[in-house]
């Protein structure tokens, strides 16, 4: 019975979109952690996503999605001359994480309603299921 | 006369199939939305449904444990979609809004598939009984 491997892959992409929440909400509360070194600080992360094409060989048309993995973002952090912060170093620089928060609002918006959708697309396959169940009723 | 179910059934019965995995396929392509390089992909239903018809498809034997299970199922290839847009930046061409309202349109005619169905079962439950 394929539907039900309509639930797996939008199960799938929900539990890949809500790491990809998650993420952006680690992110978010991090934006304005300082430290004093450019090792500590915190780097905005980010998961990659692939298409599961493994379990496509099985079966030919789901594909459902995987999270590869969480990378740290490579953009450069923020530092700024401020000698009165506690966190400051030497120089009396202190440093900022690289996340970009509008982007990070972006993407949450994005992941929330992609999040959407694979619920509804869930939704839709029950109903699918529950009428060929009933088929013949 | 036996009653044969192919031709009491007609082609409905092809079309809930095809319509299964039309909605498997669909549901791939959300579910990838954000996926880098993932390309969208559909089914040709007119193929799908001419090969369920005919019944094309085959099945490979594995005589190794580490032989990959090669099966063509008889409802058809799946086509990439071609995109609205040239590049969307990370090579992924799937469009949510069109994916969305082809998995509703494919929902609904799956319903309407086992409407049509399930009134083919009725008829021969009723001529069955002698009603």
């Amino acid at each position: 019975m394929s539907l039900f491997n309509v639930l797996d892959v939008a199960g799938s992409g929900m539990s890949a979109q809500s790491i990809r929440l998650n993420t952006t909400a680690s992110n978010l509360a991090n934006a304005d952690s300082v430290s004093s070194s450019i090792d500590t600080t915190y780097r905005a992360r980010h998961p990659v996503f692939a298409a599961q094409f493994d379990s496509a060989m099985r079966d030919q048309s789901a594909v459902p999605v995987e999270v590869k993995g969480i990378v740290e973002s490579d953009k450069p952090l923020i530092r700024q001359y401020d000698p009165e912060h506690p966190m400051a170093d030497e120089q009396g620089y202190i440093f900022k994480p690289n996340v970009n928060t509008v982007e990070e609002m972006a993407d949450m918006m994005s992941a929330s309603r992609s999040y959407q959708t694979n619920v509804q697309i869930a939704d839709a396959a029950k109903q699918m299921l529950n009428r060929t169940l009933q088929l013949g009723k | 006369m036996a009653i044969s179910f192919d031709r009491a059934l007609g082609i409905h019965q092809h079309t809930v199939g095809i319509r299964t995995q039309r909605a498997e396929v669909l549901a791939s392509n959300i579910a990838n939305a954000d996926t880098p390089q993932y390309k969208a992909q559909d089914i040709d239903f007119k193929q799908a449904l001419a090969n369920a018809q005919t019944r094309q498809g085959f099945a490979m034997a594995s005589t190794n444990e580490r032989h990959f299970n090669v099966n063509l199922p008889p409802t058809g290839e799946l086509k990439y979609r071609v995109p609205n847009q040239p590049d969307t930046g990370d090579g992924n061409t799937v469009d949510m809004q069109v994916e969305r309202n082809n998995y509703l349109q494919n929902a609904l005619e799956h319903q309407a598939s086992l409407t049509f169905l399930g009134s083919k079962f009725r008829g021969l439950t009723s001529a069955i009984k002698g009603e």
